[in-house]
């Protein structure tokens, strides 16, 4: 299976979790801070930091509450 | 579309499952809701679906999750998956979002099963990519089968240490070191109070000698300092703390190329609904922190409203699951669908075990709890608030401007008011205020208000469009 990360094709297995997709890709940093500009990456995996909040197909989601599917277009451009 | 029903249970894991069960046995019809697609919570966390059959069911905890699951399709609980409460409403409204748009339940009764979420004690560094909660950690390796790194730092306190490292290290992992805040002497009193517990000491036993065997070096009453990164890999420098989890002087050391840390200083309840409803709550500094004031059948003070399990004060999953029975009973008991004496005499066993279970329960909480020390230390230029990057000087300059509580911090800083809602942060930053204002009772909480969680705004509104907006006839003239 195939995830697009800002243009570029990562693997993922079937059934995984879309934030464990990512760190297996060695995509570790997923948005910036909204006020310094600092790397973050998943942190909590229980729904709660929100450090993992990407645009998966345009919508705002925790990467570590979604599971992957196919094709899926993601986007590490943090909130706006 | 409102859904009616006589008890909504929110949050399904062993306190939550137990409730719904209880409740559902004696006759109820019963909601059970979670944020999760399976039933089990953290602990009893489901693994990921294509990996059921790969994920060994020796482990203790995954084959009390089957149990758990099984149990749940047996009986006639509704199970609400993959739904998100945001708002709880008058006797009882319970406002959800999922993945088809918003949903509400109501019922005169409702049970708050939320969970803890975990604590971590901000440090230089625990900002950057790599770095994640050790529950996390747990996570990746008990539902996704996956390693948090390939060299990793585990650090922080309590028993998912050891558990995490064995994981890992049995994996293929490279664990570069595990560092404990808890010193030799805690644990060995620890380990007195658990000797009536055999199993689970020697499941602890079977990880430190597992540890031991593969040569992983354990650092006790030890701390993370600060982490820096360098070409994509941290370097983690580790210290000596005393009790109260004040650093120590003392040399502090290097630990080089590790690509991935997993630390986390205990738990937190989730008191996110009891405290919306309005319920009164007290601080416990050692089942992690606010919880709400019960009765022992887990009734509130607001009538109609139960709580159990580890967001009513940390004390893990077997006694979340006894305390989810008796507020499940309480609530049929309540709605009259069990006699006075069949309560008292089905409530009896399940009161006993969870007197027996508080006394072993108070032991792994001492090591969870937070270590006042420890915040007392953290670093002025650290981020102590991650959704707004808030810096301890920044809380403390609030604090000097006349910043009397939580609240009146939040206005001055935003500490809190991120998209996390103040979850990761909420619990040190009460403790930093209350280093000024006396105790954590004068810091207070911050005001719970709806939504609960982020929900995206085109959820709420569905389908609704602008056409669809009533439009009064004109008065006639």
């Amino acid at each position: 299976m195939q995830l697009i990360v800002d243009g570029r094709t990562i693997a993922a297995h079937d059934g995984e979790m879309l934030a464990a997709a990512l760190m297996a890709a060695g995509l570790w940093r997923l948005r910036t801070s909204p006020r310094k500009g600092t790397g973050r990456g998943a942190f909590c995996l229980m729904g709660v930091c929100q450090e993992c909040a990407i645009f998966v197909d345009g919508r705002l989601q925790q990467a570590c509450s979604v599971e992957v599917r196919d094709g899926m277009h993601l986007e590490l451009r943090g909130a706006p | 579309m409102v859904v009616e029903t006589d008890l909504v249970v929110v949050g399904a894991g062993p306190a939550g499952t137990s409730a719904a069960l209880a409740a559902a046995n004696a006759g109820l019809g019963v909601i059970l809701i979670d944020e999760a697609r399976e039933a089990g919570g953290q602990v009893y966390r489901a693994p990921a679906r294509t990996l059921t059959a790969a994920i060994k069911t020796r482990d203790r905890d995954a084959a009390a999750g089957v149990r758990l699951r099984a149990a749940l399709d047996r009986s006639s609980v509704r199970f609400e998956r993959g739904l998100r409460v945001w708002s709880i409403g008058e006797r009882f409204r319970t406002d959800t979002v999922g993945p088809e748009g918003v949903r509400t339940f109501k019922a005169p009764r409702l049970i708050a099963a939320g969970g803890a979420f975990e604590r971590t004690v901000p440090f230089p560094g625990w900002t950057l990519p790599g770095v994640m909660g050790l529950a996390a950690a747990t996570i990746l390796l008990k539902s996704e089968a996956m390693l948090p790194g390939r060299r990793v730092v585990i650090a922080g306190c309590g028993p998912l240490l050891a558990a995490v490292a064995a994981k890992v290290s049995g994996g293929g992992g490279d664990v570069a070191a595990v560092i404990d805040m808890a010193s030799r002497r805690q644990w060995a009193s620890v380990m007195l109070q658990l000797a009536t517990r055999f199993n689970l000491l020697r499941e602890g036993a079977g990880w430190v000698l597992g540890l031991a065997r593969r040569r992983v070096p354990i650092h006790f009453a030890s701390t993370i300092r600060r982490i820096d990164e360098a070409d994509g890999l941290l370097s983690v420098e580790i210290g000596p703390v005393d009790g109260k989890g004040r650093a120590r002087p003392g040399r502090s050391s290097l630990i080089n190329d590790v690509d991935a840390v997993a630390v986390g200083h205990g738990l937190v309840p989730g008191v996110e609904i009891t405290r919306l409803a309005g319920a009164a709550h007290t601080y416990d500094r050692l089942r992690g922190g606010w919880v709400p004031v019960l009765d022992a059948m887990g009734r509130t003070t607001i009538e109609g409203l139960y709580a159990a399990g580890d967001g009513c004060g940390i004390r893990g999953a077997l006694s979340a699951a006894t305390a989810g029975t008796l507020a499940g009973l309480a609530a049929a008991g309540d709605a009259g669908a069990l006699d006075p004496d069949t309560l008292a005499s089905k409530s009896e066993p399940q009161l006993k075990e969870a007197v027996r279970l508080d006394r072993f329960s108070a032991a792994v909480s001492e090591l969870l709890a937070l270590r006042p020390g420890q915040v007392a230390d953290i670093a002025p230029d650290t981020v102590v608030c991650r959704c707004e990057d808030v810096r301890r000087a920044d809380i403390d300059a609030a604090i000097a401007d006349g910043a009397a509580d939580v609240n009146q911090l939040k206005h001055f800083t935003r500490c809190g008011m991120g998209p996390c809602q103040g979850r990761m942060c909420g619990d040190v930053v009460g403790e930093l205020v209350a280093l000024h204002a006396g105790s954590r009772e004068a810091a207070g909480a911050w005001t719970p208000r709806p939504p609960l969680r982020p929900v995206p705004l085109a959820d709420l509104i569905g389908s609704y469009s602008y056409n669809d907006m009533p439009i009064p006839k004109p008065v006639p003239l």
